[in-house]
């Protein structure tokens, strides 16, 4: 266990490096929030989830949804990692005729399952997910990761409301808990708080964790994997920007990239000195 | 060289302006203050400004709810999701009660660039067009945002107003009126008619320029008011010059091109060409770039005009 964690930990702190680069190729992106879900994403597809990189539309494959589509550069830096398609492909992030679009888009970058970039949709593909996953009686599951900001879309809870009413037990929501969105704090744009407990109250089972505590991510998907009967939501503390210190806790930096001279300086927080 | 402005700057200093005239204005936003420009008015009437959160159907029902009071509300986000994701607010709770609410996106059209086909409105026009009650405007400028803002909050009942992310040139005079419903000839023409809205305005005053050094006389009118469009200036043209070349920052199908070949088709059925997004959904690029990879540019007029006249 313990390997694996420091493994996992080791491969975050890589793809940390990936997506300052990616975000400082494009000029252009939401480096905050991608920062913050980076733990969660990888414990997910380089240990969690079933997947097959060289055939993304296996059907034994548990399914991803990423409803913070801005945080699309968490997901392609995994996915190239993971070999679905050239880590070079990374530094065409947001150009012209690039697979990679600013949000997620399932038509043209594998592995990536549906269209998400406008809050508070994804949750409810997730739930259609589940439910069809379920009627063809497979035991596939279903990870979907929101951010806190995101819980303010009414559709959100619609969606948790038919995840409970359903019993979509192989259905399992994260919630990026960074505290930030654009204009701020969560807690003085719009108060979503106490999370969990409203999730708890819409039917689901709840886990809080720090989310960037690799064990106990790992520990929360094991754990949220036997809980049967209904959802499960792991509400994750995490840290905007995590990992490059002069990003952290800065509603600023959410839709902002790193500049030419940030660069450097970024990647030596992550413990990387090659540039 | 004419100076440049966006028109959300030129939207968020108006409504900022007009916040000390009119204390019957609130300002409603989610979580864009920023982007927006709502966040000027934001910081000089904080008890009139109401961030509502990512949140945006809720938003609209909020702000006829205050329209309802007597208060005019001024509702602001993306174009994607004022008219996304809160439409069946915006027809039931705003226009169909003629609720006194201004919706005033920004980010219309491509030239949102990098963010990608997820958060282009290329059909936003076409949708506000069809709801009843509801009035249109498409900015071409600065000076035309800061006219048409105010007489947005002169007027009693629903509007549209969408606006652009990034900088576009002046083309409009520092003394411009602006009358909803009203076109504006900006260039005399008798060959062809540019009949244009948005930033493509500018555009097609460049394209006419061209194609004077090449002989053509082509007129230029924008229309700031999609609808209820200025028939009268449309069919004028029609007549006058034989000859119609529509363009919008917008999908062609239900936008500005389609509201001009309806009254052609209707009034005077001339040779007509839609220039706009056709049918497509965006794409991640630069603005720049994306207006070219759509043919939303002087050039593509020029080329478009051409053909045309070889259909007269
Ligand atoms: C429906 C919708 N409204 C607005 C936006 C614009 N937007 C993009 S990110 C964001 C803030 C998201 O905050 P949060 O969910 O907390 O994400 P994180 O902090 O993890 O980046 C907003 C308002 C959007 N993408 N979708
Ligand atoms: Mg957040």
């Amino acid at each position: 266990m313990n390997e694996l964690v420091t493994h996992l930990e080791e491969k975050a702190r890589q793809l940390r490096v990936a997506i300052v680069k990616t975000l400082h190729a494009s000029q252009s992106g939401h480096t905050g929030g991608s920062l913050s879900a980076i733990d969660m994403v990888t414990a997910l597809y380089f240990h969690k989830m079933r997947h097959n990189p060289t055939d993304p539309a296996w059907e034994g494959r548990d399914r991803f949804v990423l409803c913070k589509g801005h945080a699309a550069p968490a997901q392609y830096v995994a996915l190239a990692e993971a070999g679905y398609f050239p880590r070079e492909d990374l530094m065409m992030l947001r150009r012209l005729g690039s697979h990679l679009q600013g949000h997620p888009d399932s038509k043209g970058t594998p592995g990536v399952e549906v269209c998400t970039g406008s809050l508070g949709q994804g949750l409810s593909m997730a739930v259609g997910m589940a439910l069809g996953l379920r009627l063809d009686q497979r035991d596939n599951r279903v990870y979907a990761l929101l951010g806190d900001g995101e819980l303010q879309e009414g559709q959100v809870w619609e969606a948790a409301m038919a995840a409970a009413h359903y019993k979509v037990d192989n259905l399992c929501a994260m919630v990026d808990a960074n505290g930030l969105q654009i204009d701020g704090e969560v807690t003085k744009v719009m108060n979503v708080n106490p999370i969990a407990d409203k999730f708890r109250a819409f039917g689901w089972q709840t886990l809080e964790i720090d989310g960037h505590d690799m064990a106990a991510i790992l520990a929360a998907l094991d754990q949220a994997e036997t809980l049967k009967g209904g959802p499960t939501v792991i509400v994750a503390r995490t840290v905007k920007g995590k990992g490059v210190s002069f990003f952290e806790n800065k509603a600023a930096y959410h839709g902002v990239t790193p500049s030419d001279e940030e660069l450097p300086r970024a990647l030596e927080c992550l413990g990387c000195f090659e540039e | 060289m004419s100076s440049m402005i966006a028109t959300r700057d030129a939207y968020g200093e108006t409504l900022a302006e007009l916040g000390g005239e009119d204390p019957r204005i609130v300002v409603l936003d989610a979580d864009l203050s920023g982007s927006t420009k709502t966040g000027v008015f934001a910081k000089k009437f904080p008890e009139r400004f109401f961030n509502m959160g990512i949140a945006e159907a809720n938003m609209v029902g909020t702000a006829a709810g205050l329209a309802a009071v007597g208060k005019v509300p001024f509702v602001s986000t993306f174009a994607i999701f004022a008219v996304g994701r809160a439409w069946e607010q915006v027809r039931q709770s705003v226009a169909y009660p003629k609720a006194n609410v201004k919706i005033v996106a920004t980010h219309g059209g491509v030239t949102v660039g990098e963010d990608g086909g997820s958060h282009q409105s290329v059909e936003d026009v076409a949708i506000m067009r069809a709801v009843p009650n509801m009035t249109v405007i498409v900015p071409a400028d600065g000076v035309e945002t800061k006219a048409a803002i105010r007489a947005v909050a002169a007027y009693k009942g629903p509007v549209y107003v969408r606006l652009g992310r990034n900088k576009v040139p002046t083309i409009f005079p520092a003394d411009y009126r602006f009358e909803i419903g009203k076109g504006t000839e900006l260039v005399a023409g008798t060959d062809l008619t540019f009949v244009t809205t948005g930033l493509m305005t500018a555009q097609a005053v460049a394209a006419a320029e061209q194609l004077k050094k090449e002989g053509v006389s082509a007129r230029v009118v924008h229309i700031g008011t999609v609808k209820p469009l200025d028939q009268e200036i449309i069919v004028k043209a029609a007549r006058e010059t034989g000859a119609i070349v529509t363009a919008e920052e917008h999908s062609i199908v239900g936008g500005l091109g389609s509201a001009v070949a309806e009254v052609l088709a209707e009034q005077c059925p001339v040779p007509l060409k839609r220039v706009g997004v056709n049918d497509r959904f965006g794409t991640s690029g630069k603005a720049e770039e994306l207006l070219k990879y759509f043919g939303l540019t002087a050039e593509n007029l020029v080329e478009t005009g051409r053909e045309l006249l070889a259909r007269k």
